[in-house]
C-alpha cells in the first residue's frame, strides 16, 4: 500500500505487536494468553507489514520460509512431550523447573516449550496463509 | 497465586493423577505418532534440500515400523495397552489404547506408507517436492496412526483433522485443474462428515459427559437409549461417509483418481479404513445397543454397496476410477461383517480391513504402472501391455484375485469368516450379497485385466493391431516402482498362503471388540464415570 502515514507507522504498529505477543505467551500457563493467541498476534504484525511494504520485503526480514517455522513449532511441541522420557512418566507430563534471580523466581516447565511451540506453528501458518493472500493480490 | 497454584496440586493429586512410575518401555505405544508427527515437521523444515528427504522420511517409517511390531507382538501376547497423556488419570487426561485391531491397522499403514515413498521415487515431480510431498505423507501418518492408537473420542476427532488437511495437501499437490476439481468434492463431503461426528461428539458429551472409549464403553449402557441412538446415527452417518459406504460414497471414485497413483494409493489404503475402524470401535465396543438397532440398516447398507460397488467398476472406463468402485465394494464386506455380531463376523470385518489396506494400495501401484506402460489413463487406450511387460500383468491379477477373494490369495480368508458368520446367523440375503460381490468383482477385474493386458490392441478398429503406444519401463521405473509393487504383492500372496498369524490377531480383535472388558481394564478405569461427571 502506498499511503505514507501507514507505511511511516506500520514497521514500528509490528514490532510493538510482536513484543505484545511474546508477552502474551510468556503469561499464558496461568493467565489469559498463551501459545495459540500469542501467535495470532505475531501473525498480524507479520500480515499489516506485508501490506506496508510488499511481501518479498517480509520474506526477507524473516530470515526464515514462514513453513519451516510451522514445523520447528510442531517440533519442539511434540519433542516437549518427549522430555519426561527419562521421569517414568507418561507422554506430555509437565516437568517444572525453578531459577532464582535475586528476588524474582522465574518458573521454566515443558508446557512453557510445548505453548512456544504452538506459538511458532500458528505464526508460521497463519502468516504463510496471509502472505500468499497477499502475494496473490500483488499480481493483479 | 503461586502458592494458591501449590495447594491445588497438592487436594487435585489423589484423585486426578496417575501415582504408578511409567516406564521407558511403555512409551512404544506413544512412539509411532511422535516419531511421524516429529520427522514430519522436521520434513517441513528441510523442504527445500530435496536430495535429503528421501532418505529421512525413509528411515522415519522404519523406525515407526519397528516399534508398531514391538507393540503388536506385546499386544498379542499379554492383551492391550494404554498410557494416558500427561500423568492424568483418564478420563480426565487423553488415553491412547493399543489393541490388536488397532496395532495391526497401524502396522499395516505404515507398510504401505514404505511402499509408497519407495514407488514415488519412480515418478518424482520436483515441483511436488518443493511443496512439501514428504512432510505431507508422514502427517498423513501421523494422523492416520494417531486415529488408530487413540483411546479418547475427541482426540480420534482431532486426527481426523490432522489426516484431512494432509490429504488436501497431497491431493491438490500435483496442481492440475482435475484435482483442484476433486479437491472440492472430497473436501466439502469430508468436511461435511467431520462436521456429523463433531456434533454427536457434542451430544454424547452433553448425555454421559466423557468421551474416553473405556469410559463410553462402562456408561453408554445406563444412558437414555432414545438420544444415544441419535448420536450414534450422527456417528453412522459421518463415519459411512468417511468410509465411502453406498450411498454416500461418490466423493471417493470422483477423487481418488486425480492424484499421482503414489498418492491414490496412500488414500485408497489408508483413508476409508480409518472410517472403518471408527465404526468397528464405536458401533460395536463402544455403543452395541444402538448398533443392534441399526442392524437392519448396515445390513440394507452392506447388500447394496456390495453389489452396486463392483457393477459401477464394470461401468468404468478409467482404470484408477474403477478401482476406486473396487474399494467401496471392500467396504460393503467390512459392513457385512460388523452387521453380523458375533466373533466370526467381526473377525471378518478386521481381517477384510487389514486385506484391503495392503491390496489397494498394490493396485493403484500397479495401475500406476499400467499408466506409465500405456501413457493412457483411460481402459479404452490401452492393450496389448502383455506381450511388452508380462510382470505387471501378473501383479494385476493376483490384485484381482485377492480383491474378489478368489482362494487362496489374502481376500479369500476374511470372505470365508464374513460367509460363515452369515451361515450361522442364517442370514442368506447378506451371505449371497458377498459371494455375488466376490463375482462381480471378478468380472469387473477380469474385464479390466482382458481389455489392458489381453486384447492386442486399443479399443475399436484397431484392437487386432498391436497397440503402438506401449513404452518400456526405464530403469528408475523398474528399480524402485515394480520392485516396490513386487515386494507389497508377494507380502499379500505370502500372508495369503500363511493366514494364521492374521487369524489369531483377528479373532483377538473381534473378542476385544465384542467384550471390551479387557480394553478398559488396561486404561485403569474401574467405575466409570457416572451419568453427571462426577466419579464415583
Amino acid at each position: 500500500m502506498k499511503t505514507l502515514i501507514f507505511r511511516t507507522i506500520a514497521p514500528t504498529l509490528t514490532a510493538i505487536m510482536v513484543v505484545f505477543s511474546i508477552f502474551v505467551l510468556l503469561r499464558g500457563h496461568n493467565e489469559p494468553g498463551g501459545g495459540f493467541i500469542g501467535g495470532l498476534i505475531a501473525a498480524s504484525a507479520i500480515a499489516i507489514y506485508g501490506i506496508a511494504v510488499g511481501v518479498s520485503e517480509v520474506r526477507k526480514a524473516l530470515l526464515v520460509d514462514p513453513i519451516s517455522m510451522a514445523g520447528f513449532g510442531v517440533f519442539i511441541a511434540a519433542l516437549s512431550g518427549l522430555l519426561s522420557l527419562g521421569q517414568s512418566v507418561p507422554y506430555l507430563t509437565g516437568l517444572w523447573g525453578y531459577i532464582s534471580i535475586g528476588a524474582t523466581k522465574i518458573t521454566i516447565s515443558t508446557p512453557m516449550v510445548f505453548d512456544i511451540g504452538v506459538y511458532f506453528a500458528v505464526v508460521g501458518t497463519i502468516s504463510a496463509v496471509a502472505l500468499a493472500l497477499e502475494e496473490g493480490e500483488a499480481d493483479k | 497465586m503461586e502458592s494458591s497454584y501449590e495447594t491445588a496440586l497438592e487436594l487435585d493429586l489423589p484423585r486426578a493423577m496417575l501415582e504408578r512410575a511409567t516406564s521407558a518401555g511403555e512409551w512404544n505405544l506413544i512412539l509411532p505418532v511422535v516419531i511421524a508427527l516429529m520427522a514430519g515437521a522436521l520434513l517441513a523444515m528441510i523442504r527445500h534440500s530435496r536430495g535429503s528427504q528421501v532418505g529421512f522420511s525413509v528411515l522415519a517409517v522404519l523406525a515407526i515400523i519397528a516399534v508398531e511390531l514391538d507393540l503388536f507382538f506385546q499386544v498379542l501376547e499379554l492383551g492391550p495397552v494404554a498410557m494416558t497423556m500427561g500423568n492424568w488419570l483418564p478420563p480426565f487426561g487423553i488415553s491412547f489404547v493399543a489393541d490388536t485391531m488397532s496395532v495391526s491397522f497401524a502396522l499395516a499403514a505404515s507398510l504401505v506408507t514404505l511402499v509408497v515413498l519407495i514407488y514415488f521415487q519412480a515418478e518424482i515431480v520436483p515441483r511436488e517436492v518443493r511443496h512439501g510431498f514428504y512432510p505431507l505423507v508422514l502427517l498423513l501418518l501421523a494422523g492416520v496412526t494417531g486415529a488408530f492408537l487413540t483411546g479418547d473420542l475427541f482426540n480420534l476427532y482431532v486426527w481426523f483433522e490432522v489426516m484431512l488437511i494432509a490429504s488436501f495437501g497431497l491431493l491438490i499437490i500435483g496442481g492440475r485443474k482435475m484435482q483442484l476439481d476433486a479437491a472440492i468434492k472430497y473436501g466439502f463431503l469430508n468436511f461435511l462428515a467431520t462436521t456429523f461426528f463433531l456434533v454427536g461428539l457434542g451430544y454424547m458429551y452433553g448425555l454421559i459427559g466423557t468421551l474416553n472409549m473405556a469410559d463410553i464403553a462402562l456408561v453408554a449402557g445406563q444412558a437414555d437409549p432414545a438420544p444415544m441412538t441419535a448420536v450414534a446415527a450422527l456417528f453412522l452417518l459421518a463415519f459411512g461417509m468417511k468410509a465411502a459406504a453406498f450411498p454416500v460414497n461418490a466423493w471417493l471414485p470422483a477423487s481418488y483418481h486425480t492424484p499421482d497413483a503414489a498418492v491414490s494409493a496412500l488414500f485408497g489404503g489408508l483413508l476409508t479404513k480409518v472410517g472403518v475402524y471408527a465404526l468397528l470401535r464405536i458401533m460395536v465396543a463402544l455403543m452395541p445397543a444402538s448398533r443392534e438397532l441399526f442392524d437392519p440398516l448396515l445390513t440394507g447398507i452392506a447388500v447394496l454397496t456390495l453389489i452396486l460397488a463392483p457393477m459401477g467398476a464394470i461401468a468404468q472406463t478409467n482404470l484408477r476410477r474403477a478401482i476406486g468402485f473396487l474399494v467401496i465394494g471392500g467396504i460393503g464386506a467390512v459392513f457385512a461383517g460388523i452387521s453380523v455380531p458375533n466373533v466370526l463376523g467381526i473377525a471378518g470385518a478386521v481381517f477384510y480391513a487389514f486385506h484391503s489396506m495392503l491390496t489397494m494400495s498394490a493396485f493403484y501401484l500397479v495401475a500406476g504402472l499400467v499408466e506409465r506402460v500405456t501413457q493412457a489413463t483411460d481402459t479404452r487406450h490401452m492393450g496389448g501391455v502383455y506381450a511388452a511387460n508380462s510382470l505387471i500383468s501378473i501383479l494385476f491379477i493376483v490384485l484381482v484375485f485377492a480383491a474378489a477373494g478368489l482362494p487362496p490369495f489374502l481376500g479369500f480368508w476374511p470372505k470365508m469368516l464374513i460367509v460363515e458368520a452369515t451361515i450361522s446367523q442364517q442370514d442368506w440375503i447378506l451371505m449371497s450379497a458377498v459371494l455375488i460381490n466376490s463375482l462381480l468383482t471378478s468380472i469387473a477385474g477380469s474385464r479390466l485385466w482382458a481389455h489392458i493386458f489381453w486384447r492386442p490392441g486399443r479399443d475399436g478398429a484397431n484392437s487386432e493391431v498391436p497397440n503402438d503406444h506401449l513404452r518400456e519401463l526405464n530403469s528408475t521405473e523398474k528399480r524402485m516402482a515394480l520392485s516396490a509393487v513386487c515386494v507389497l504383492v508377494g507380502f499379500i500372496v505370502i500372508l495369503g498362503l500363511l493366514p494364521n498369524l492374521l487369524f489369531n490377531a483377528a479373532n483377538f480383535s473381534a473378542m476385544d471388540l465384542l467384550n471390551p472388558q479387557s480394553y478398559i481394564t488396561s486404561t485403569g478405569i474401574e467405575t466409570g464415570t457416572s451419568l453427571t461427571g462426577e466419579t464415583q
